[in-house]
């Protein structure tokens, strides 16, 4: 297996608060690997570093080869990282189908020109992005929600579309933040079996955070846990679960009288 | 893709038609009076639907139109003046070369308006989406206030306080319409592309759309030059209609007046920006008769100037306690929406229960 991504020492700090510090992690192609820690361990700060929406204070993010520190978020989407957010955020005004086309648009090689006056070049584009989102929302489950508002689709659908959002965008490395919360047992099965299928036939690369611990357990091949910004475990499901600093972490000290 | 498109772009071609022969014999049986607020009904169509662009589609509160209109009127207008006419207005100080040499026809001045206040868009650009909502908001409204204030001092090109005049009136009811119509087809096809759902998916949530991929900076700034574009020949069409510009004329009232139409037809549709327009500029000459001196039973009511705007406000604000939407919210008009709002009158209150 060869390496996709892979953090050196990441750390960042807000004024005098350290959020996260010295994070290590590399992903080969093909891994699921979960993000987990309780509430403020600096879980979505890494999102959010590796992402682009902050700059690290210290250290490096590689993804294939490429330095992607001080690049920007929708550059760093278009190298091939997609994401979705703990608070599902859709378009809530456009239809399912429009906020999956408008994940094609940052590939779009018409100019706004070819769009205003319809060029052939255009047309054939948006009817790409159109066939391209019905498949998609057909893989997905959604198609016959497909002229929907977004907004008026139940919550668990609401994820799925996210998640199908970010895969228009074609990722390699897919991030996912708390994909299953909110979600009742078998909607969180289904969700399960989704993200395995979705990972198979778009040959993905996926790194999650997650609260719902069985549901960690069962799909990733390795985690990580964060506590206050510093990773204090890294192993396999079973390794973790055995793991005395992560007991330590969730439950407190145990105490021996 | 539409089934009825065929049927939808010939019942647009008929709408158009009817259109150009009302103002057909507008133009030859209409007063004065009458064809100068169908004018300016057009060009403020146009204007609202260019603002419209920016503030209502992409959700970027610029205050800045009347900027872009200033400079879009000083533009058409330096090119269109006389070498003589210039040399006789420029009291104080002769205007600089080359505007003592030029002049073009009236198209060219257009293109140029538009140019050059597209190009300030640019400029301005930087500096303002450095800055989101209100921050934005007020720096828009202070270049808006700089352009002013430079045309009022820079006496060799503008003319300063002075102002323009005997600008040719070349602005005719055909101009404005067309520029109206170009404007509702460019921003429309614009907003009904993939640009422009990009441009709607900013508004709705700016981190998302950086999410996917869209280059949020470059697409405000689109829409800003689009929309600075249209309302610099909108500025150079004005200048040409009422003959006299100074900077007086370019006030943040100008802008106020577009964000009120804007806002009256509904943030974020074209449609809403259009009919709102013409409500507004055929309201406010309707409205001049509570200006008059009145006599309402025993009372005996002077006339009272800036009453109309009294009245405005009020409307104003018993629409956002009640309609916050406005005229269309973010609807569009369509033929299939029309058609389809007939079929159900047809079945009409009998199946209704």
């Amino acid at each position: 297996m060869t390496e996709l991504f892979r953090a050196e020492n990441l750390t960042m700090q807000f004024g005098g608060l350290t959020a996260v510090s010295g994070f290590d992690l590399s992903l080969c192609r093909g891994e699921i690997v979960g993000l987990i820690g309780p509430n403020g361990a600096g879980k979505t700060t890494v999102f959010n570093m590796i992402a682009g929406y902050y700059t690290p204070s210290e250290g490096k993010i590689l993804f294939e080869g490429k330095v992607l520190n001080g690049k920007k978020a929708h550059e760093i989407t278009k190298l091939g990282i997609a994401r979705t957010f703990q608070n599902i955020r859709l378009f809530p005004d456009l239809k399912v189908i429009e906020n999956i086309m408008l994940a094609y648009h940052c590939r779009i090689r018409s100019s706004f020109f070819g769009a205003v006056f319809h060029f052939p070049l255009y047309r054939r584009e948006e009817e790409e992005m159109m066939r391209k989102a019905m498949l998609l929302l057909n893989e997905v489950g959604l198609a016959e929600s497909a002229e929907e508002q977004s907004s008026s689709l139940p919550y668990g659908k609401q994820r799925k579309l996210e998640i199908a959002r970010a895969l228009g965008t074609g990722p390699k490395l897919l991030l996912l933040d708390e994909p299953a919360a909110g979600m009742n047992p078998s909607e969180t099965q289904e969700l399960l079996d989704l993200i395995l299928r979705l990972k198979e036939d778009f040959g993905l690369t996926i790194l999650l955070i997650e609260h719902d611990m069985k549901f960690v357990m069962r799909i990733c091949e390795r985690i990580k846990v964060l506590d206050y910004g510093i990773t204090i475990a890294e192993g396999t499901p079973l390794e973790i679960q055995k793991d005395s600093k992560v007991i330590e972490a969730y439950l407190g000290e145990v105490r021996t009288c | 893709m539409d089934p009825h498109r065929k049927r939808n772009q010939a019942l647009s071609l008929a709408a158009i038609a009817v259109v150009a022969a009302i103002l057909y014999f507008a133009d030859s049986g209409a007063s004065d009076y009458q064809i100068r607020i169908l004018n300016n009904c057009a060009i403020f169509a146009a204007l609202a639907v260019s603002y419209n662009l920016i503030n209502g589609v992409t959700g970027q509160f610029s205050l800045g139109p009347n900027a872009f209109l200033a400079i879009g009127a000083y533009t058409s207008a330096l090119l269109t003046m006389s070498p003589l006419e210039k040399e006789l207005s420029f009291i104080i100080d002769p205007v600089i070369w080359p505007l003592n040499e030029i002049q073009t026809p009236f198209y060219v001045s257009l293109l140029a308006a538009g140019s050059v206040s597209a190009l300030f868009g640019l400029l301005m650009g930087f500096p303002v989406f450095r800055v989101r909502g209100d921050y934005l908001a007020i720096v828009t409204l202070g270049f808006g206030e700089v352009v002013r204030v430079v045309a009022n001092n820079t006496q060799s090109v503008t003319n300063g306080p002075l102002g323009l005049k005997g600008i040719e009136a070349h602005t005719d009811l055909w101009w404005t319409s067309g520029f109206a119509l170009a404007t509702v087809f460019f921003v429309g096809r614009l907003v009904r592309s993939s640009y422009g759902m990009a441009l709607k998916a900013i508004r709705y949530d700016e981190t998302a759309a950086e999410a996917i991929g869209i280059n949020t900076f470059w697409h405000k700034m689109l829409a800003f030059i689009v929309s600075a574009f249209f309302a610099g020949i909108g500025g150079g069409l004005l200048a040409h209609l009422i003959t006299t510009i100074s900077p007086s004329l370019f006030t943040f009232f100008l802008t106020f007046n577009l964000l009120i139409i804007i806002v009256l037809g509904g943030l974020g549709s074209t449609t809403g920006a259009v009919l709102a327009a013409l409500l507004v500029t055929w309201g406010g000459e309707a409205l001049r008769f509570v200006e008059e001196p009145m006599q309402i039973g025993p009372l005996d009511i002077p006339g009272i100037p800036g009453m109309r705007m009294v009245i405005f406000s009020l409307l104003l604000v018993l629409m956002m306690i009640f309609a916050r939407q406005g005229i269309m919210g973010t609807r569009e008009f369509s033929w299939n929406a029309v058609f389809s709002g007939i079929r159900r009158l047809q079945r009409g209150p009998g199946k209704a229960k």
